[in-house]
Parts: structure tokens; C-alpha cells; sequence
């Protein structure tokens, strides 16, 4: 069985079905991208995954363990998969230290000095450990979205769900957040994410989702999506993509 | 498509340059002004002076009063200095350094303007406060006889010290307790349904009832309720009301403010498998507070004040007090005296709240 198992999903919000049926497998240690156009149903499905939407009907599996449905333990399945926002939702109110500690201390019953050490380690690895007593208002587009990482990651999470983590960012600020999703990939974390940097899925991903209208309308690896899509919409989203200078 | 074609000179030809505002209108208008400010202060100085039967400390106020009178004045001298040189650069054809003087003098009369108007409104209120005071039944002998404030000052002081604690104990409890109705009624899922109406029915009800009304009931009605309720005193009676109304109040400011914050936070919270109540008591509700203090201090001002309704349940606060003394002085000026000390303790409060709310946006805009 494998890690990750997404079987015939579908959401709708109202009279709009964002989600028509997808199914997805991802195995541990896994990359996988999700591609399209805005809309088309990236997000929504990365929230399915760890429930901040609830499916209408489907299943996803996480290690074997059904976590769509009733009488899932919500709070115990968060823990163990990490979500990144497009906004990167640090709390204004807390410091970048207890932004990062505030889950571990009071979900994962750890000590606040433990808490605290090991965040430490975490933000210097990102290198935002001068900024620990920094306030997320005063640090850049680039530094929360290294915090809001960091904040996932100090649950330690068995997946992670990046959602356009680099989307609102200036463009000069792109490459110091996706140098950490880089490693993470090589550490042998399994990710999931929704992005429009081309470039960056292609070196990263072991598998390429491309969606179209909340349906995969083509997966496989990096490069047979990139160097030779099947599917006509495949290569018209390719297309344009480069016109716009993204690839 | 080349831009030459989009835009044409001839479609947007260069304007002529405009010439410098005149002066003069506004000059005139704070003169005017200037010298109706004056000549009304002067009245009202000379009208304070014989209410206090020429006394020397009003003699003063009066002479400080009108010399204020005079600074518009200055301004307005100023303006017209700049309306002459306007019209001098003018003549030497030197338009941009013509509209700076016009610019500068336009500015120094309004400014003139502003304090002679200001001048007008305090000369207009000393002389509605001093009307009649050859009489002896004027506003001033009514409401402002420093000898009638001499006498109840004594007790004015104790007495106002109960709306003081009144209203700490009041807000402190309005704090809690406004707070548990918001949560109430904001609870999610069919199981919250029947406390979340609950909650809205009680701010309803209590936003509805005017507060003297629930002052009543509360102070009168609960010692009937049991026999060992008589024990308590009206006064905490009297908190208990004050606290139910403003409750209802500061459950929707509450409200307000948890519905601000944006839905990303809870995702964000919850994503870290937070729990809901995790969620509101560690990242909601603290910016939520953060957000309606201004609106919360408002409510507070409010309930401060309202604690003078309890006189109407034999407490005897400050407006009690002040009433028994107009009874026995035959004048209103002890009621006068209350109202000095409601204002004297909210504005600190005010300008407290500013403070708060200026170091919490330093705090986190310096790290």
C-alpha cells in the first residue's frame, strides 16, 4: 500500500465542484507537483489532504489510515501533515520564536526550553535565528514564508503540503524559500506542492500532476510532462507558460 | 500600432500657467472674524469680572482670556503682508515665486480664521454661562457657585469613589463575562446551536432593556428571590446590573473582532493541530483584544459614566449625593461638581488606550 492515497475525491463549494474525482498515489520520499492554471483545483486538493476541507466523497488514506470521514482524530492527522500557506498566516501577535514553538508546546506536549532549542536549530538552518524575538510584521515576504516552514517543520510531519509557498513573494525572494524546499526534497521528505515555478518543479519532482478543471488530466515523471506532454491541454498550459517567460 | 497614434499634442495641448489664489478675501474674512472674537471676549471678561464682584483672580482670567483673543491677530498681519508681496511679484512677472506668497498668505489667514473662530465659540459659552448673573439666576449662579462646591466637596469625594470601584469591579466582570458570550455565540456545530442562541437572545434582550431599567429589576428584584439574597448590598447589586447590560455590549464588540481576523489564522492554527479552543485561546482571541480595545474603552467610558444611574437605587453614589446637596443648597452646582469628576477620570483613561495601542504597533513593527 502506499503512503499517500487519494481515491475519486470529490469537493464543492456550493454549487461549484472544484474536485471532480481525483486519485493520486504518492509513495514515502516522494516529490509530487501539482500544475495548472488558478482555479483548476491545486489547493483545494492539498486542503483535502489534511482536512481543511472536508471531501464529499472519496477517500484518502495516509499511511494505511483512512483520514477522510467521521471520527477521524483531526488534530492528531495535522500533526503529522504540515501545510505551508501561499500567505504564509504567521500570527502577527507572537514573536518568530513563539510562532514556531506555540504547536510543539501545546499540541506536541514538549517542554517550552526543549521547544525552544530545537526551533532554534530549525531557524538557523534557515538561517532566521537572529530574527527568533523579531515580530512577523517587520521581517519580509521571503522571512515569514522561512518561519512559516520552519513552524510546520517543528511538528515534524510525516508530509508536507506546500501550497504556492512562493506565489506572493517578490521575485528576488523566491530562491532563498525554494532553497529550503531543495533540501527538503533531498532529506527524503515526503511533499506535496502546488506551484507555478515551473523551473523548480522540474528539478525537484519525482511526479508531475497536471490539473485541469478539478481532474488530473495528466501525470507522470518531470520530464515527460515538461519535454513531452501527451494531452493537448498539457501542452496549451505549457505553452503559455513559456510565452510568459516561467519555464 | 505606434504610441504617435494613441497620443497627439494637439489632443492634450500645454496649458497656460495658472495664476496665483487671491488673498484678500480671506485676509478681510479673519480680520473680521479676529475683531468679532475680540469684542465678544472683552464682554465676557467684563461680565466675569462683575459676577465675582470684581475680584482679582477673575480680573485676571478676564485680562489672560481677551489677550488670548488677540493671537489670531497675528496670523491674519502675516496674511496681509503676503497679499502685498503677491501683488508686487505679480507685477515683476514672477508667477511661481507670486503663487508661493499667495499660497503662504492664504494659509496664514485660515489659520487666523480657525483661532478667531474658536475665540467666538468660547466667548459665546462664558457669555451664555454668565447670562443673567445681575440677577442672581443665571447659569453661573446655578451650576458654577464655587461656594456650594466648597461645601459638598467633602462628601462629593467618598461619594465619587463608589463609582469608582462600581465601575472597576463592573468592567473587570464585563471583561470575562462578554468575552463567554461571544465565545458562546460564535460555538460551531449542530451541538453549539442551543447556547449560541441562548447567547443571542441574552444580547438582545440586554442591548434592548435600558440599563436603569435592569438596575431595578436586579437591585429590588433579586433580594426577593431568596431570603438570604437580602443580605447583599444594593452596591454589589447595582455592579451586578451594570455588568449584565454592558456585557451584552461588549459580547458584540467581542464578536466584532473575533469575526476580523482573517479564516487564514485559523487554518494556519488548526493545520498545527491546534484544537478549536487551543485555537481561540491562543491566536483569536489575542489579536481579536488587540483589535477592539478602542471600541472596548468606548463601552468603558460608557459604563463609568452609567454608574450614576444606580442613584436611583438609594446607592449613594455621586449623583445621589450631589442631588442631596442641591436639596439642602437649593443649587445645582454639587451636580456640576460629579460631572467635573467623571470628566476628570476618563480622560486619562483615553489617552492610556493610545498608549497601548501606539507600543503594541512599535512593538511589532521594530522586532
Amino acid at each position: 500500500m502506499s503512503f499517500l492515497e487519494i481515491s475519486d475525491v470529490h469537493k464543492s463549494f456550493g454549487h461549484n465542484e472544484v474536485l471532480k474525482g481525483v486519485s493520486l498515489t504518492v509513495e514515502r520520499h516522494e516529490v509530487v507537483c501539482l500544475i495548472g492554471a488558478s482555479g483548476s483545483g491545486k489547493s483545494t486538493l492539498l486542503r483535502c489532504v489534511n482536512q481543511l476541507e472536508q471531501v464529499n466523497s472519496g477517500e484518502i488514506h495516509i499511511d494505511g489510515d483512512t483520514v477522510t470521514g467521521a471520527g477521524v482524530d483531526l488534530n492528531r492527522l495535522r500533526r503529522d501533515v504540515g501545510i505551508v500557506f501561499q500567505s504564509y498566516n504567521l500570527f502577527p501577535h507572537m514573536s518568530v520564536m513563539d510562532n514556531v514553538t506555540l504547536a510543539p508546546i501545546r499540541v506536541g506536549g514538549v517542554s517550552k526550553r526543549e521547544a525552544q532549542e530545537k526551533a532554534m536549530v530549525l531557524l538557523e538552518s534557515v538561517g532566521m535565528g537572529i530574527k527568533a524575538k523579531a515580530f512577523p510584521d517587520s521581517l519580509s515576504g521571503g522571512q515569514q514564508q522561512r518561519v512559516a516552514i520552519v513552524r510546520a517543520l517543528a511538528m515534524e510531519p510525516r508530509v508536507m503540503l506546500l501550497d504556492e509557498i512562493t506565489a506572493a513573494l517578490d521575485p528576488e525572494l523566491v530562491g532563498d524559500v525554494l532553497e529550503i524546499v531543495r533540501e527538503l526534497a533531498h532529506e527524503g521528505l515526503t511533499m506535496m506542492l502546488a506551484t507555478h515555478e515551473m523551473g523548480f518543479a522540474k528539478e525537484v519532482s519525482s511526479q508531475v500532476c497536471f490539473l485541469d478543471q478539478g481532474a488530473i488530466c495528466e501525470h507522470g515523471s518531470a520530464q515527460q510532462i515538461f519535454e513531452e506532454p501527451r494531452e493537448e491541454r498539457t501542452q496549451q498550459f505549457l505553452s503559455r507558460v513559456v510565452k510568459s517567460g516561467r519555464l | 500600432m505606434s504610441s504617435s497614434s494613441l497620443i497627439r499634442s494637439d489632443v492634450q495641448p500645454s496649458p497656460a500657467p495658472s495664476p496665483p489664489q487671491p488673498v484678500l478675501p480671506l485676509t478681510v474674512a479673519a480680520v473680521v472674524a479676529s475683531v468679532i472674537g475680540i469684542a465678544l471676549m472683552v464682554l465676557a471678561a467684563v461680565e466675569l469680572r462683575n459676577f465675582n464682584h470684581h475680584g482679582v483672580v477673575s480680573t485676571i482670567i478676564g485680562v489672560v482670556l481677551v489677550l488670548l483673543t488677540l493671537y489670531p491677530l497675528w496670523p491674519t498681519l502675516r496674511s496681509i503682508g503676503a497679499g502685498r508681496e503677491r501683488a508686487r511679484l505679480l507685477q515683476d512677472g514672477k508667477l511661481v515665486a507670486a503663487r508661493r506668497s499667495a499660497a503662504r498668505g492664504r494659509e496664514d489667514a485660515q489659520i487666523g480664521m480657525g483661532y478667531a473662530v474658536a475665540s467666538v465659540v468660547v466667548a459665546l459659552l462664558l457669555l451664555m454661562v454668565l447670562a443673567n448673573s445681575a440677577h442672581g439666576n443665571g447659569i453661573a449662579h446655578t451650576f458654577f457657585s464655587s461656594s456650594a462646591w466648597r461645601q459638598s466637596f467633602s462628601q462629593m469625594l467618598p461619594a465619587f469613589w463608589i463609582n469608582i470601584w462600581v465601575a472597576l469591579i463592573a468592567q473587570v466582570l464585563v471583561l470575562i463575562f462578554g468575552l463567554l458570550l461571544a465565545v458562546m455565540r460564535m460555538l460551531p456545530g449542530r451541538a453549539g446551536a442551543p447556547l449560541r442562541r441562548i447567547a443571542i437572545v441574552y444580547c438582545d434582550v440586554f442591548r434592548a432593556v435600558p440599563a436603569i431599567v435592569v438596575i431595578y429589576l436586579i437591585v429590588f428584584g433579586v433580594p426577593l428571590a431568596a431570603p438570604g439574597l437580602t443580605k447583599i448590598s444594593p452596591t454589589l447589586l447595582g455592579v451586578l446590573a451594570l455588568t449584565l447590560t454592558y456585557s451584552a455590549y461588549v459580547a458584540e464588540v467581542y464578536r466584532a473582532g473575533l469575526q476580523s481576523i482573517h479564516p487564514s489564522q485559523t487554518a494556519a492554527a488548526r493545520s498545527l493541530g491546534l484544537s478549536y479552543f487551543q485555537t481561540l485561546r491562543t491566536v483569536l482571541v489575542p489579536q481579536a483584544v488587540r483589535r477592539v480595545i478602542p471600541p472596548l474603552l468606548n463601552d468603558f467610558i460608557s459604563l463609568q459614566k452609567d454608574t450614576a444611574l444606580l442613584s436611583i437605587a438609594a446607592i449613594g453614589e455621586a449623583l445621589l449625593t450631589a442631588t442631596i446637596w442641591q436639596a439642602k443648597l437649593f443649587n445645582l452646582s454639587p451636580v456640576t461638581l460629579a460631572a467635573f469628576f467623571f470628566i476628570i477620570i476618563t480622560i486619562p483613561q483615553a489617552r492610556f488606550v493610545d498608549y497601548l495601542i501606539n507600543r503594541d504597533a512599535s512593538k511589532r513593527a521594530g522586532g
